[in-house]
């Protein structure tokens, strides 16, 4: 019986409904925050900065689309753009108002996003289900076409590929070429703890349940007296501030440099696929679906080598792509609660150990 | 002042100084259309018929287009390879209906979509990976020539007149097939009523697997054109992407539809690009589409043909 | 006398050519427990769904509460005190009992999205407040043991009452019932009566009920209105509907 939710008797509702209502949770809760303020101090450089940097921005940005998606059952195909849109405003805030503190210049460009991603969202109020996926392509091409054409955007630098302006965080810095990878992972990381909590309210709050509402069952939802514009333009814009949020440190804190090319139509596709594989509807599953999503390919590119095998590269793409693609029907079909699922399976299995049944 | 200028009145001024290339213009535009229409055209053959918005219908095109080139490059003949590819498009219908279909009855419309992207990523990289990631070009001997006509103002390519007759053909066929065939008519009564359809007694699956191989036909020869033009490569998948803001034009279960739709936006794209693009800086045709898709979504989401639904408790 | 909660004259709604309702009137008393019946396809759920707002009648007025309008908008019916159940279940599948049944308080809620957020302040004081709230109607409606279970894997009757309690939850003062005991057994129908009846003698919610199941309707009702083909046909008790001879040639004449 090593996790167990029986005799863990709630005795007032506001026990009940704490963040994490069962004390085991919660202790593996703070072992992974020990873990994660550790991992500076453990692991390589190169883990740092080019495996924990990434996932925790993919984190951030699959919060985001699961929000809207596995929370408000509106498709979206355009988070590459949103995440293009925070980068750029980003760089535009910190570069207007270099005395801005930089975490203020990422919230402001998440905000700014989220403007963005209520124009584009305007439309799910007459539509529903796929019809967005066509709204949301509309932002994925013309944002990135706006942003590659329009100059202002990239303040009329000549290679129109800026780099991000260095900022200091504590005396140290966090962005540009001299910022460590410890100090931009901590920061990335206090992003992604911070923007996990408030998720983690938002759908246990009124606006989760009206979003929940909507996505199971639009028209009683209405009935209900939920406002269906409201309650998926709030869901668009919640989703597009995290996608901006993640855009912006993604350029700032990983690439270091603001181009659109990084956030194409292939990302908008890398985002859907770690909420579908990591679990529609549950935030767990936007870590899950970031790590999977973010580790598999690296996995898949050194496998053959441990095996003594010598697969050239793009025959390893083409693997990629099939195995992604499957495993999405795959999930879609037995699982569509993803791997966050099947971790909850697996803990109660754990629950029941050792006494089988 | 001058921005409105440029905007309003300039391009007009062109257009009227320069008829003879505003045609060329607009009939280069129709011919993409028609590419556009064919790939709509799969898309509104399976909507109709299983309620699925297949976004894998763009990557249907480059896998066949692959398969067939790939055969043809092997040696094959090219009406072997075009039979062949015939069978492997069949072959492909019949596996998506027992591998995802037929377990995915009865979910909502917006899994059984993200379901065909699935789909669309597994096809592929399946398709590369037998066939190679490589531009192939494809010559299946249609005439490259330039036809004049109007007196010898307008120029056209041989192969775009070539490729609207074909297109032109396929549709008749089909239509044809709809109204006179057995399989035709239990099509149409799924698509008007899938409870009705069941209860005198189409076995539906049967009817899933049908239509999807016709999308896939259709691919087939839309794969063939676009190949012709730009070779076999990804990016046609992308291309095939504009299909979607074509439906929202035409209407999802329009097939004529579908057809205008593609026209309109093929056109209109292309003219918007040669008369308005450098004012924007150019490239206006990656996003025109799409724009002109949300503007739809936003004050007319039935489409141009399409009728209102009203839901029902 | 009690006094008129809503009335509605001379209702016209169409579909396209499909004449769903022909100028209906009729009124419903605070308090009282209204039945609508008629066979199948007479306009029943067309009838609530204009009332709540859902539906747009073409014609007619709809007065409630003293305001008469033309239309109602599902918004303004539900925060004016209408509240309902679905001919077909209409819960939220993905969600346990427990958050369902919250949703039916959303329009008491007034904290704001960042409160929400933060969960602060209103946002968690009204968590607090409105949980027991619910948990009053979850006791009434006897599904606590199921509270924490997703409502899709519950049985059919247990969904019907989990929409009644969601019904509840935003305690209106008209609740409007389609046909709630469709394709119950003996003994759910039983209880599912007794809780109509308790709603209404505890709280004194006005109800309007459409029920298919003659039995019913003539045990909970205080008056019954009958359509057919979209038309009023009888209006009344239920003595004096049963023995309206226009009622048993419909009744007779339709295939049941
Ligand atoms: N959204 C709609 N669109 C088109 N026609 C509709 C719609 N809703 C109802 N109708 C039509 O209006 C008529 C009345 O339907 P309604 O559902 O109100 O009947 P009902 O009395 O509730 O029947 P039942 O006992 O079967 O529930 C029917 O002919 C129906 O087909
Ligand atoms: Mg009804």
């Amino acid at each position: 019986m090593l996790y167990r939710e029986a005799g863990d008797f709630k005795t007032t509702y506001a026990k009940d409904q704490a963040l994490i209502p069962i004390r085991q949770d919660r202790v593996m809760l703070y072992i992974a925050i020990a873990l994660a303020l550790l991992l500076p101090f453990v692991a390589s450089d190169y883990f740092l900065g080019s495996i924990a940097i990434p996932v925790l921005i993919m984190v951030i940005a699959a919060t985001g689309l699961n929000l809207l998606l596995g929370y408000c059952g509106q498709i979206s195909l355009g988070s590459g753009a949103f995440m293009a849109a925070g980068a750029y405003m980003a760089y535009k805030c910190a570069t207007a108002f270099p005395w801005l503190p930089m975490p203020v210049s990422i919230i402001l460009a998440g905000l700014a996003t989220a403007m963005i991603g209520i124009a584009f969202g305007l439309p799910a109020v007459r539509i529903k289900g796929f019809y967005l996926a066509v709204a949301t392509l509309a932002a994925q091409f013309f944002l990135l076409w706006l942003f590659t054409h329009v100059p202002w955007f990239v303040n009329y630098t000549m290679s129109g590929v800026p780099t991000p302006p260095p900022a200091t965080v504590l005396g140290v810095y966090v962005t540009g070429a001299d910022a460590p990878n410890w100090a931009k992972y901590l920061f990335v990381l206090s992003f992604t703890a911070f923007l996990t909590w408030i998720a983690y309210n938002l759908v246990r709050s009124r606006i989760g349940r009206s979003w929940m509402a909507i996505r199971d069952m639009d028209i009683a939802a209405e009935l209900i007296g939920i406002r269906p514009l409201w309650t998926k333009l709030t869901a668009f814009a919640i989703s597009s501030f995290y996608c901006g949020v993640a855009g912006a440190l993604w350029s700032f804190c990983f690439i270091n440099t603001v181009e659109p090319t990084a956030f194409d139509i292939n990302r908008s596709f890398q985002i859907l696929f770690m909420v579908i594989i990591g679990g529609l509807g549950s935030i767990l599953g936007s870590y899950f679906g970031a790590i999977f999503i973010t580790l598999f390919p690296i996995f898949l590119n050194s496998a053959p080598a441990w095996l003594g095998l010598d697969i050239p590269g793009d025959i390893i793409t083409h693997l990629e792509f099939m195995i992604f693609g499957a495993m999405i029907v795959f999930f879609l079909i037995v699982e569509p609660n993803g791997l966050a699922r099947l971790w909850q399976l697996g803990k109660e299995k754990l629950r029941l150990w050792p006494f089988p049944h | 002042m001058e921005f409105l200028s440029d905007f309003f009145v300039a391009p007009i001024m062109e257009m009227v100084d320069a008829p003879e290339f505003l045609a060329e213009v607009i009939i280069a535009g129709l011919m993409s259309g028609v590419m556009y229409s064919l790939v709509g055209l799969g898309f509104v053959l399976i909507f109709k018929a299983s309620g699925i918005f297949n976004f894998a219908q763009g990557v249907m095109v480059l896998f066949a287009a692959l398969n067939f080139v790939g055969l043809m490059d092997s040696g094959v003949h090219p009406i072997i390879a075009f039979i062949a590819t015939v069978v492997i498009m069949t072959v492909l219908a019949m596996a998506i209906e027992r591998v995802v279909l037929r377990r995915l009855v009865n979910q909502n419309q917006l899994i059984l979509f993200m379901s065909t992207i699935g789909i669309a990523f597994f096809l592929e990289g399946f398709g590369e990976l037998i066939w190679g990631g490589n531009v192939r070009p494809l010559d299946i001997g249609i005439p490259d020539d330039v036809v004049f006509i109007a007196n010898g103002t307008i120029l056209i390519q041989e192969a775009d007149l070539f490729a609207g007759a074909t297109a032109a053909l396929l549709v008749t066929i089909l239509a044809l097939g709809f109204r006179y065939t057995a399989v035709g008519r239990a099509l149409r009564a799924v698509a008007d009523d899938h409870q009705a359809a069941l209860s005198i007694g189409i076995p539906l699956n049967n009817i899933w697997v049908i239509v999807w191989a016709v999308a896939g036909f259709v691919a087939l020869v839309a794969g063939i054109m676009w190949g012709t033009k730009l070779g076999v490569q990804f990016s046609i998948s992308i291309v095939a992407l504009k299909a979607l803001p074509v439906l929202i034009l035409g209407g999802f279960t329009s097939i004529p539809g579908a057809i205008i739709g593609g026209l309109i936006i093929g056109a209109g794209e292309k003219v918007a690009e040669v008369y308005w693009g450098s004012l924007f800086g150019g490239a206006i045709e990656e996003w025109f589409a799409y724009i002109v898709a949300l503007l739809f979504l936003l004050f007319r989401p039935q489409g141009l043909f399409g009728e209102k639904i009203i839901d029902r408790v | 006398m009690a006094e008129n909660l809503l009335t509605v004259e001379n209702i016209t709604l169409r579909f396209g050519g499909v004449k769903a309702l022909t100028d209906v009137s009729f009124d419903i008393l605070k308090g009282e427990i209204r039945a609508i019946i008629g066979p199948n396809g007479a306009g029943k759920s067309s009838m609530l769904n204009c009332i709540n707002g859902f539906y747009h009648p073409q014609e007619g007025r709809i007065t409630y509460k003293g305001q008469t309008r033309k239309q109602m908008r599902p918004y303004e019916a539900a925060s004016q005190g209408i509240a309902r159940t679905f001919q077909n279940i209409a819960l939220f599948r993905g969600m346990s009992v427990l958050d369902n049944v919250m949703t039916g308080r959303v329009l008491k809620m007034k904290s704001s999205l960042l409160e929400q957020a933060f969960y602060f302040g209103r946002a968690r004081s009204e968590e607090i407040s409105h949980r027991s709230k619910v948990e009053e109607v979850i006791d009434f409606l006897e599904i606590n043991a199921i509270r924490k279970t997703p409502v899709g894997r519950l049985p059919y009757g247990l969904q019907k009452r989990v929409e009644l309690a969601r019904a509840l939850a935003a305690e209106p003062e008209l609740l409007l019932l389609d046909e709630p005991m469709a394709g119950m057994n003996v003994e759910e129908k039983e209880d599912m009566s007794r809780f109509i009846l308790n709603v209404n003698a505890e709280f004194g919610t006005t109800i309007a009920l459409i029920e298919h199941d003659m039995g019913v309707v003539m045990d909970l009702s205080d008056r019954v209105v009958v359509l057919n083909y979209g038309e009023k046909l009888a209006d009344g008790t239920p003595d004096v509907v049963r023995s309206n001879q226009a009622v048993i040639d419909a009744y007779l004449g339709a295939s049941h």
